[in-house]
């Protein structure tokens, strides 16, 4: 049984769609809107944005976050700014080519019509954060400033310090914060999503847990709306935070939505190093920096062990701005991170282990001196410092490349509804924007088009096109979706082996990285297929978690997110094995050019893989949505 | 028993309380082998795991993006709200700051308006209220004016991003020895005001956001300033006069005029 996934992308030529669609779309009138109710899970940019946005609308909202306040999501620790095409720096932007970077970035593996709209877009967002009063950083003449960003020669990211993700979130928070007051949005922070609730094939609800009191019920809505983040913490070490999870989307995906692409996954190039085996996450440092930090190893693996200074300036190997030289530093993230794993595996690599490249910044403070430095980087520099105890003002940083964002995710029409009607999925939880690598500065623009602009116009859309009769708690699928999650938790607790939670998510997280990570092969990631089973096995017969069901329990709450894990990085290996091309962060070693660039295969692999689930005992279905390009060629990406 | 290669034995005397309404206590354990390069909440990670190996319960305590940002982590460490470092979140402090047979205390915020949930976890949701009382610009989702057609003269912008930085951590309020809000308040009515676009309800919000911390049972402000120095971003005490002077003029005016669509009182 295979689905039918109709991308519902609207006709005409490329920029009049969203338009025409726009146009197209149902409305639900002002008195109705009222009568609706809508379920936003997560709280992020693309929650926090759609569940103001709707509120504002007049629907009825429910916002769940499983932090103890919306504000906390992770959004907010992205640092680096938002892209947006104003062309501000008359320096050659346009929708076009912001559409164009974004869809070269991302290897020509995303949907063409979603790309443009979010370039579209793009422009709106600024608009309405700076009414908001996000404190963008100014030119001396009072107008927005803006820097550069990865796989882009013009300079279009906007940027509150380095903390960009805060104050956007701070601003979409805000919103929701103002809706909260007005009563139009009911928040239940400390709360998870524990099932997908579907009624007669649609989307109706969700199972939630009260983190503080375990008790699990069913919410009820005419419509459910996904915006709970990625999944890179399937590698345990990763920049993402502790808490997030698939278990949203996860639990979607066994109700019946479809997975697409699982295996793209970023790996961001500049993090700083793992320090020992005890490390529970990985910290990025901003992108930004490539803009002025030049980053090299020595030439020689003699030299490896010398402290920086003391190597000449010629035996230095500056290999981004000797093997791209039109993009140099600020290549995109996919080729950066290869670049750095290559010089390590070929010796050349600094600090513990002989992981880790330089990024330094000593010739942009001769050329601008500290001061210039400092205002741009300084909380970044500080926070290098706290955690390495090596000050970057007078050392290069040391940085290596590490998981960061999915763009894999639920699959979308263009309508950002799954193939299960009435959920909906935006931010990165969904798949759409960014095909086979994300360009820095795109995941701020992308969650808030979604939450702003897109949901509020196309959930309207679902509404007023669908006669949705109420649903009773006594309803069969209900029913059964609590006592699938009471079931589940039943179970867990009543395992009581010797191994930690945590002790499973690490072992996880290595053979995630060792095989399904940088670089992939058959081999290995048929190795990983192997050992991925066996250890959730070991899980479900001897993990141990204290304390009880009825309670706050951040153990149990660990490990429904690990035993979640334990499922998807099973999906991700798998599609990572069947898509026999390198495309982006997807990098099969069998399939390279002569000079180890990244070889697609646009005949046989120019689709959206999305995978459905086949039951407890069955392997998944592929289903494949082909991509069409109507606006741009097919070529072989280049940065040189 | 001094700990090999570098790594140091800690004795630490933790909080523990089952939930809002049981008693607590301090308990002590151990912490052996902690390596100088651990956040605080790594070395914390260590001590629970071996509290789970043995059957035990772990120490709850709320963290997420252990970068400095999310505003998750805080806990009293010897009595300093964050511990020893200045200008940094638990998550951020390094085990570097403490040395091999050091003894920790560790207890959740100390605050009327946060009451404790369970061990080092606090309820902070009174944050969230004094936010939703007026922390924003009514600005609805649509078609605002092009974003350049503001100008924002820099040091203005700069001004507002420094109080805009404030992660809502409560860091302020447990190091308060009258555990005032008014610093993460304040931060608020300054980042909005100190911009042209948060000029229309500039005295409308200071009101309504001081009235509101004011029923979450904060206490007052009487500068002891305490909470710029506990505070992981260093937010400025100024904020506070920033505060106190818009409330001032919002309430000596005419109830009708407290809302004047622009300008300096």
């Amino acid at each position: 049984m295979t689905l039918e996934l109709n991308s519902r992308v609207p006709a005409g030529p490329l920029p009049d769609k969203w338009d025409r669609h726009r146009f197209e779309m149902k409305l639900v009138n002002p008195a109705n809107k009222r009568k609706h109710t809508i379920i936003v899970v997560g709280s992020g940019l693309a929650g926090a944005a759609a569940a103001a946005s709707f509120s504002e609308l007049g629907y009825n909202v429910r916002c769940y976050c499983y932090q103890d306040s919306p504000r906390r999501a992770h959004s907010i620790a992205a640092q680096g700014g938002i892209n947006a095409a104003k062309n501000y720096q008359n320096d050659g932007d346009s929708v076009r080519r912001l559409f164009y970077d974004t869809i070269k970035g991302g290897d020509f593996r995303s949907r063409e019509a979603n790309t443009w709209r979010l370039a579209q877009i793009s422009v709106n967002i600024i608009d309405q954060c700076v009414a908001q009063g996000v404190p963008f950083a100014r030119e001396y003449g009072g107008l927005l400033a803006n820097r550069s960003f990865g796989g882009a020669q013009v300079s279009r990211t906007f940027y509150a310090r380095g903390q960009t993700g805060q104050q956007l979130l701070l601003g979409a928070y805000q919103a929701l914060e103002k809706e909260i007051a007005k009563g139009g949005v009911k928040m239940y922070p400390r709360a998870e999503m524990l099932d997908l609730i579907v009624v007669n094939g649609r989307a109706r609800g969700i199972v939630v847990r009260d983190e503080l009191t375990g008790t699990v019920e069913p919410h009820f809505a005419d419509t459910v709306v996904l915006c709970s983040g990625g999944y890179s913490n399937v590698f345990y070490l990763s920049t993402n935070a502790k808490g997030c999870n698939a278990t949203a989307i996860w639990r979607a995906y066994k109700r019946g939505a479809a997975f697409a692409n699982p295996c793209y996954t970023q790996i961001h190039p500049t993090c700083i190093p793992v320090a020992g085996e005890y490390q529970s996450k990985l910290t990025l440092m901003s992108e930004s920096l490539r803009n002025d930090g030049r980053v090299w190893v020595p030439k020689r693996r003699e030299d490896v062990g010398k402290k920086p200074n003391e190597i000449p300036e010629q035996d230095r190997d500056y290999y981004l701005e000797r093997k791209y030289p039109s993009f140099g530093n600020l290549s995109p993230r996919d080729i950066a991170s290869r670049a750095a794993k290559e010089a390590c595996d070929d010796g050349r690599g600094v600090g513990p282990g002989g992981r880790g490249v330089y990024l330094d910044f000593a010739d942009a403070i001769k050329r601008l001196g500290v001061e210039k430095i400092r205002e741009r980087y300084g909380n970044l520099f500080e926070m290098y410092e706290r955690i390495t105890d090596e000050n970057p003002y007078q050392v290069p940083m040391r940085i290596y490349p590490a998981p960061h964002y999915t763009m894999g995710g639920l699959w979308v029409d263009y309508n950002l509804m799954s193939n299960i009607p009435g959920l909906h999925v935006g931010g990165e939880a969904n798949f759409s924007d960014h095909g086979a690598n994300r360009l820095g500065a795109s995941a701020l623009m992308q969650g808030l088009s979604d939450g702003y602009f897109i949901l509020p116009a196309t959930v309207s859309d679902y509404l007023g096109a669908n006669k949705l009769e109420p649903v009773s708690a006594d309803a069969p699928e209900v029913k059964q979706a609590v006592a699938d999650v009471a079931e589940r938790t039943r179970k867990l607790l009543s395992i009581q082996g010797t191994r930690t939670v945590a002790s499973f998510h690490r072992e996880l997280g290595h053979i995630m990285w060792e095989y399904c990570g940088m670089a992939r092969s058959a081999d290995g990631l048929k190795k990983a297929l192997e050992l991925i089973p066996k250890l959730r096995d070991e899980f479900w017969r001897d993990v141990r978690i204290p304390g009880a069901g009825m309670e706050l329990n951040q153990t149990l709450e660990h490990a429904g997110r690990v035993a979640d894990f334990l499922e998807l990085g099973e999906l991700m290996c798998r599609d990572a094995l069947h898509r026999e091309e390198s495309c982006g962060g997807h990098f099969r070693v069998e399939h390279q050019t002569a000079e180890g660039e990244a070889l697609r295969d646009d005949e046989h692999f120019a689709y959206v893989a999305a995978w459905q689930y086949g039951g407890p005992n069955a392997p998944p279905v592929l289903n494949k949505e082909p991509l069409e390009f109507e606006s741009v060629k097919l070529s072989t990406r280049s940065y040189k | 028993m001094s700990a090999p290669n570098g790594t140091m034995n800690l004795t630490l005397q933790v909080w523990r309380q089952a939930g809002p309404d049981a008693p607590g206590g301090l308990k002590e354990y151990p912490a052996a082998g902690i390596s100088p390069d651990m956040s605080f909440l790594e070395m914390l990670d260590v001590v629970n795991e071996g509290l789970i190996e043995r059957g035990e319960l772990p120490i709850a305590f709320d963290h997420d993006c252990r970068e400095g940002i999310c505003g998750s982590c805080g806990m009293m460490i010897n009595g300093v709200a964050h511990g020893p470092m200045k200008g940094t979140a638990t998550c951020q402090l390094h085990m570097r700051s403490f040395k091999d047979g050091d003894t920790v205390v560790i207890e959740p915020w100390r605050a009327r308006a946060f009451p404790v949930i369970r061990d080092l976890v606090v309820n902070r949701s009174a944050f969230d209220r004094v936010i939703a009382a007026g922390g924003y610009i009514s600005v609805n989702t649509g078609s605002p004016q092009d974003a350049n057609n503001i100008p924002v003269a820099k040091d203005a912008a700069d001004a507002a991003m420094d109080a805009a930085a404030c992660i809502g951590c409560g860091a302020c309020v447990a190091a308060c020895p009258n555990g005032s809000a008014s610093l993460f308040t304040g931060a608020k009515i300054s980042h909005l005001g100190l911009l042209p676009q948060g000029q229309p309800e500039r005295y409308r919000r200071a009101l309504s956001m001081v009235a509101q911390m004011d029923l979450e049972d904060f206490g007052y402000c009487t500068w002891y300033g305490e909470c710029q120095e506990a505070c992981p971003k260093e937010i400025s005490i100024d904020v506070i006069s920033r505060m106190n002077r818009d409330f001032l003029v919002a309430s000596m005016r005419e109830p009708e005029a407290s809302d004047p669509g622009s300008g300096e009182g």
